[in-house]
């Protein structure tokens, strides 16, 4: 469909385009931006007055829940919670049910997502059989079946030989690999950050420390293959400035944060609120504010929402059963914004990190609106104010700790490839 | 159901009126409150030396012990103290009942409010299994932690604290010293805030760092790991049970090192001020965290603590099924 829409605010974290103009698209790329082509004729004239344009944003730890057993929710119901948060890509973990770490997984996941045609899907394959850190996967067989990374997802690689393998091994295919920061048996029983919120409530707490040997371990024996690695969701800034230091030594390791270790801290929990449990954990305010400084200088290139629905199947579980994980996706702009508003980044900046950044770590071409891009935009309301529902929420999880959260940015349009996958 | 619970609002505690509803644990009680209990204790501990030893003011209530964990003290305080109150009680105990089937904390006690009870004094393996129940029952009946995990246990702390004001004097000039597991410990917690909201001029937590991290100094205790240095000046030694699953888990390399560096003996006991109250929750392991000598002893409390524990459960019963009837 030939599709135009007028007086809108273009930002493109791209090349920094930012300014009130229209846009035209047909075929499912971008036509124009700025000036319209002569004689250009669209179907669909949309008014853009009041709203922002900005390439559509690209999860880079999204639960799908396929294969699972639908209590959850499932890649239907994930997907639209994702169109509805103006995110265009996502890219599945691995830790599904029955785990991708066979051909055969990748392969439904893709039929399913090619079915649904809502956002693109991009596939990732366990680096290590069961994710238990014991085994390599068939990893040509999985890059064969469509993967483009291959992942730990939340669960780290305990035998240092047993990585240096996997990583070397993966480096042979090219493709970057995903990791869990956390050393794995520091943090084995931890429920939440070790500190005074785990002193005060009684529960076993999952020291920052953990993260920083971790991700200090998994840097060298990158190094000993060269193998790209990216960890998603780092929690302390002990461990992103390893991994500033490792890319100012020229290795190819990048790192992402949740959006929720930007906003929440330890003190969340309250008296044992399961829905602000997350992996990693959330930290003291400290180390929230050094990685919110982070983002602003760079040293993070990537925010995700880290979306992990768990069903009402889940609830009455105690803060030791419930499983980790916030599904918020469909907040995930609106959550954003509140850094913009807290005076931590420009709007342009957090637009980057949510659609250039991750797209850098995944190693797709970065998004943009220039002409010939293609057409994946997220379109919204910056002055619309919404309060947070669970119980309305579009994702099959209800655990967020977001609940009655007023907040700023409502989108309005998703387009994936031209087509409008998501309006309100 | 989801739905149904309540996250993220102020303390579970109190009921809209800003009344005690439940006693989920001492942190975030009001002074007031903890000196309601211990006075209302005090009038019945009087009633427990009369021939005559119930009161009318729970009859027609149902009370349920729901008890997922094994305890002999508690559950029959909390028991005896509902009978007094002429309640009627229902003790269940898992093993017994279809948790073990796999239902839900939450099925179980819906099943039960289904049967109109007024009350649950919930023990459970898991830190804040009796906040999740508050969560999901709102304030239709009233709910006591009685243990959950290692978290808090709150009636345990009370009636520590109504032990020391009575025998020691008044909280706000001792030097009280908890010894042993405290990191583990859900009675050490609760101990803690107690003593602090009733004004006790130094808290000192002693023991190994495996058991006693710097950390608990967030808590606002002293922490020592030095027992003489630690017991130096204390009116109040409150001992606590060492589990034995430590040794697995490798904070301690035998409960004979232990006993060496911080068993209460008879001579250990001189460090402290003389005639220093010594107090244990029990189970006691004698012989580990305390010498037979020591709690058998004539500083030792530990049964004035079981017959506290009754007077103090009475009280919070009584003040939480107040709240409810307007009482």
């Amino acid at each position: 469909m030939r599709r135009m829409i007028r007086n809108i605010r273009v930002m493109d974290p791209h090349d920094g385009f930012d300014a009130v103009t229209d846009l035209a698209m047909a075929d499912g790329r971008i036509v124009a931006r700025g000036t319209l082509p002569v004689g250009f004729t669209a179907e669909e004239v949309l008014d853009g007055s009041g709203l922002i344009a900005c390439p559509g944003f690209i999860e880079t730890a999204f639960q799908g829940h396929t294969p699972g057993h639908g209590r959850d929710g499932d890649l239907a119901s994930e997907l639209r919670a994702a169109v509805a948060g103006g995110v265009t890509q996502v890219v599945l973990r691995p830790d599904t049910q029955p785990m991708a770490d066979n051909p055969a997984v990748l392969q439904a996941q893709r039929t399913l997502a090619d079915r649904l045609d809502l956002a693109k899907v991009h596939l990732s394959g366990a680096l290590t059989t069961q994710l238990q850190g014991a085994a390599l996967t068939e990893m040509a067989g999985l890059a064969e079946a469509g993967a483009i990374v291959f992942s730990q997802a939340k669960a780290s690689v305990a035998s240092a030989a047993l990585l240096r393998l996997a990583l070397s091994y993966a480096a042979d295919l090219g493709l970057p690999v995903w990791l869990h920061g956390e050393e794995a048996e520091l943090a084995a029983q931890g429920v939440m950050h070790e500190g005074h919120s785990s002193i005060r409530l009684g529960l076993p707490g999952r020291p920052a420390a953990a993260e920083q040997i971790g991700v200090q371990r998994d840097i060298a024996i990158a190094a000993l293959s060269g193998c790209p690695i990216h960890f998603p969701h780092l929690s302390t800034v002990a461990a992103v400035a390893e991994v500033a230091a490792a890319r100012q030594r020229g290795e190819p390791v990048s790192c992402g944060v949740s959006i929720h270790h930007l906003l929440l801290t330890e003190q969340d929990v309250g008296f044992f609120n399961p829905h602000a449990k997350t992996l990693p954990p959330l930290r003291p305010a400290a180390e929230r504010d050094a990685l919110r400084l982070a983002a602003a200088t760079g040293a993070i290139t990537a925010i995700s929402s880290d979306h992990s629905p768990w069903g009402v199947d889940r609830a009455g579980m105690t803060f030791t059963q419930a499983p980790f994980g916030i599904a918020a996706v469909e907040w995930l702009l609106p959550l954003a914004l509140r850094l913009v508003d807290e005076g931590v980044v420009d709007m342009m900046t957090v637009l980057g990190l949510l659609s250039v950044g991750p797209a850098r770590a995944i190693g797709l071409p970065a998004p943009s609106l220039v002409a010939g891009a293609p057409a994946d935009l997220c379109i919204f309301d910056p002055e619309a104010y919404c309060i947070v529902e669970p119980a309305l929420q579009w994702s099959h999880g209800r655990n967020l700790p977001y609940g009655q959260w007023e907040l700023r940015g409502q989108v309005r349009y998703t387009l994936v490839e031209g087509r409008v996958v998501y309006r309100r | 159901m989801s739905a149904t619970l309540r996250f993220g609002e102020g303390n579970l505690q109190y009921d809209a009126q800003g009344r005690l509803r439940h006693l989920l644990s001492i942190e975030g009680l009001r002074e007031r409150e903890l000196l309601q209990i211990l006075d209302t204790a005090e009038s019945f501990l009087s009633i427990a030396n009369r021939s005559v030893k119930k009161t009318p003011t729970l009859r027609g209530r149902t009370i349920v012990n729901l008890f997922f964990e094994n305890s002999t003290r508690t559950r029959s305080t909390f028991e005896l103290a509902a009978k007094r109150l002429s309640a009627d009680v229902l003790n269940i105990a898992v093993g017994t009942s279809s948790a073990s089937k796999g239902e839900s904390l939450m099925d179980t006690v819906d099943n039960l409010v289904a049967m109109q009870v007024d009350g649950f004094v919930i023990r459970h393996p898991e830190a804040g299994a009796a906040h999740l129940v508050v969560r999901h029952l709102g304030d239709s009946v009233l709910v006591v932690n009685a243990g959950d995990g290692q978290h808090a246990h709150p009636t345990q702390a009370l009636l520590d604290v109504f032990t020391i004001r009575r025998l020691a004097g008044p909280i706000e000039d001792r030097v009280v010293a908890i010894v042993g597991d405290v990191l583990h410990s859900r009675v050490a917690r609760s101990q803690i805030h107690a003593l602090s909201i009733l004004g006790c001029p130094e808290i000192r937590v002693i023991g190994p760092s495996t058991l006693v991290p710097e950390a608990l100094s967030a808590l606002g205790v002293h922490v020592y790991h030095d027992l003489r240095a630690g017991l130096r000046g204390v009116d109040v030694i409150c001992a606590l049970r060492l589990q034995r699953e430590r040794m697995v888990s490798h904070r301690l390399p035998s409960l004979d090192e232990f006993h060496g560096r911080f068993g209460l003996t008879p001579e250990r006991l001189r460090w402290a001020d003389p005639g220093a109250l010594v107090l244990h929750p029990g189970p006691m392991n004698r012989g580990v965290e305390i010498a037979s000598e020591v709690a058998d002893g004539a500083q030792a409390v530990i049964l004035q603590q079981v017959a506290h524990g009754l007077a103090v459960r009475m009280a919070v019963l009584a003040i939480l099924a107040g709240a409810a009837g307007g009482e």
